[in-house]
């Protein structure tokens, strides 16, 4: 796909379901009408900067307001949808994007930050039909209730099982110079601490991580 | 947003000169500066991005310390092996702030340069000395739960919100810069963070486009490491009192101890004469509560924060209580 010229979708109930009515609107303004945060008043818009970002394996290469954050240029410039903008201030997390496997806000960062670098969404942890180990768990133990915090839980959790594989400690971790042998549930809850659940599901969250935790990922 | 201009700093030369413009900001992370720059709260005309800099190295100094890059993540330097075999108070300090998606981007270098979370400091709506030298501070009849208790001016209560500088202060570590001509310098933690006074402007002593490159940790001090975090909720908060204590004791006598603390003023705070009421004292709850008068001497609540002064008495106990077990 060329991303600079404007995404054209056809119109049917089942893509306003998928992409999300504001998307299809956004997509109608001007640029300058998407940079985040409150509007600029009468200031000509900032020149414009490219950027290539490899997602889901895919190379994308966009030119964009400098403004735009990550999570701007997946949802409302790439049609990517599946991040969601919770609070877009780095406080609950449903935003969450792994750059080259990390977990990370997409909403507190910039776009051309990331020149260059490989960013994994929801849309790219299936294989074709087969779910993520995590997304299965997620299914199998009613990990979400209204599900709009389910994407930025489950790519966190991801980042989060390659930590702990990796021996990163935390908060909660006993003794920091032993590697954690075991997820416990307290560390469940420490490490993914960032990703708040308006439903309160976190008994089902916390016990998919903890079945996906014992599956190669 | 405002709109800025953005580049990609190729060396620290060029990113110190390119920062020394007016309106000038350097972007590591981010994710403080984005999040004040979505409110208005910072309005940077142009972005100097650092990412890119080989400032992301943690070695060895040759006296037995560690030399941390500016561009070090928190999330790698709390796992770095050495930093948590022998700097355990601060791989715990890095542990207790943030969440892991915001440690993975914060930087060594930024989480020293962060600001306050003062409510008014993020509201425009509202005054803020910090923010709007001269328009007042909102935050001396406010609510002042969060605020600070020790260093206060008439000009400005806040506090400054990092656990990590709090571990740095116990551990003496050591600010290291260049400036846009090239010239380094060596800023001890204890002169780095400045208190309010009449220019609560003014957080640190670094000047403009000087640049922090990395931050130098003494060979560690003997002793237990502690890092203890009182906040409102068990994880992802901030802190209202937290203390970074370093003690060496052995059979309940107290050889030397370092006690740095956080939520309390808009630096971490040390004491000297706590420090020195500890030293070669017996560990019992009479020793504990000289220290904690000598840290508390001069302390001052603003009505909202007023438990601050019991709470940082309780919580210096238990810390005490803590090392000084063996």
């Amino acid at each position: 796909m060329d991303e600079n010229e404007p995404i054209t979708i056809e119109i049917t109930r089942r893509t306003v379901i998928e992409t999300g009515t504001t998307a299809l609107l956004l997509t109608a303004l001007p640029p300058a009408a998407l940079a985040a945060g409150p509007s600029d008043g009468n200031q000509p818009p900032p020149p414009s900067a490219t950027v290539t970002l490899q997602i889901n394996d895919r190379s994308h290469q966009l030119t964009l307001d400098p403004r735009t954050t990550l999570l701007d240029a997946l949802r409302e410039h790439l049609a990517l949808t599946g991040s969601k903008k919770g609070c877009d201030h780095g406080q609950c997390g449903a935003c969450t994007v792994l750059i080259d496997g990390r977990r990370i806000n997409s909403c507190l960062t910039l776009a051309v930050m990331h020149d260059g670098q490989s960013v994994t969404t929801i849309e790219g942890l299936a294989e074709g039909e087969t779910l993520h180990p995590l997304q299965a768990a997620f299914v199998e133990h009613d990990g979400f209730q209204c599900g709009y915090c389910t994407s930025g839980q489950i790519c966190s959790a991801v980042g989060m099982l390659a930590e702990s594989r990796s021996g990163m400690p935390s908060y909660v971790t006993e003794d920091l110079t032993h590697p954690v042998a075991e997820l416990t549930d307290a560390e469940i809850r420490e490490r993914m601490s960032g990703n708040i659940c308006r439903c309160a599901a976190y008994p089902n969250i916390v016990a998919a991580i903890k079945q996906a935790a014992g599956t190669p990922t | 947003m405002k709109a800025f201009t953005y580049q990609r700093a190729d060396s620290t030369a060029h990113a110190a000169a390119a920062a020394a413009k007016p309106g000038a900001r350097f972007i590591a992370g981010g994710t403080n500066l984005l999040d004040l720059m979505k409110l208005q709260v910072e309005t940077p005309s142009e972005l100097v991005d650092i990412n890119r800099l080989p400032l992301d190295k943690i070695e060895e100094t040759p006296d037995g310390g560690l030399r941390v890059g500016a561009l070090v993540r928190n999330s790698d330097l709390a796992a770095d092996s050495r930093v948590r075999q022998r700097y355990g108070v601060l791989s715990r300090a890095l542990l207790a702030g943030a969440s892991a998606q915001l440690r993975n981007k914060a930087t060594t270098g930024g989480n020293l340069l962060q600001r306050t979370r003062c409510y008014y400091f993020y509201d425009v709506t509202k005054p803020c000395n910090k923010r709007n030298p001269g328009s007042g501070c909102a935050a001396l009849a406010g609510f002042n739960r969060i605020h600070a208790i020790l260093g206060t001016s008439d000009h400005c209560i806040a506090t400054h919100p990092s656990d990590m500088a709090v571990a740095m202060r116990a551990l003496d570590a050591k600010v290291e810069t260049v400036n846009g001509e090239g010239e380094p310098r060596v800023i001890p933690i204890a002169e780095f963070h400045r208190l309010p006074g009449k220019t609560p402007e003014i957080e640190t002593s670094l000047k403009p486009g000087e640049i922090i490159t990395a931050v130098t940790l003494p060979p560690p001090p003997p002793g237990v490491h502690v890092y203890r975090k009182v906040r409102d909720r068990a994880s992802y908060a901030f802190a209202l009192v937290s203390v970074a204590a370093i003690v060496d004791s052995t059979r309940g006598r107290i050889r030397s101890a370092r006690l740095a603390f956080g939520g309390l003023a808009l630096k971490p705070w040390r004491e000297p004469q706590a420090e020195e009421k500890l030293v070669d004292a017996s560990a019992d709850t009479a020793t504990f509560g000289a220290a904690a008068n000598a840290v508390l001497d001069g302390a001052r609540g603003f009505g909202g924060n007023d438990f601050k002064i019991p709470l940082t008495r309780r919580t210096l106990h238990s810390v005490l209580a803590e090392t000084t077990r063996t």
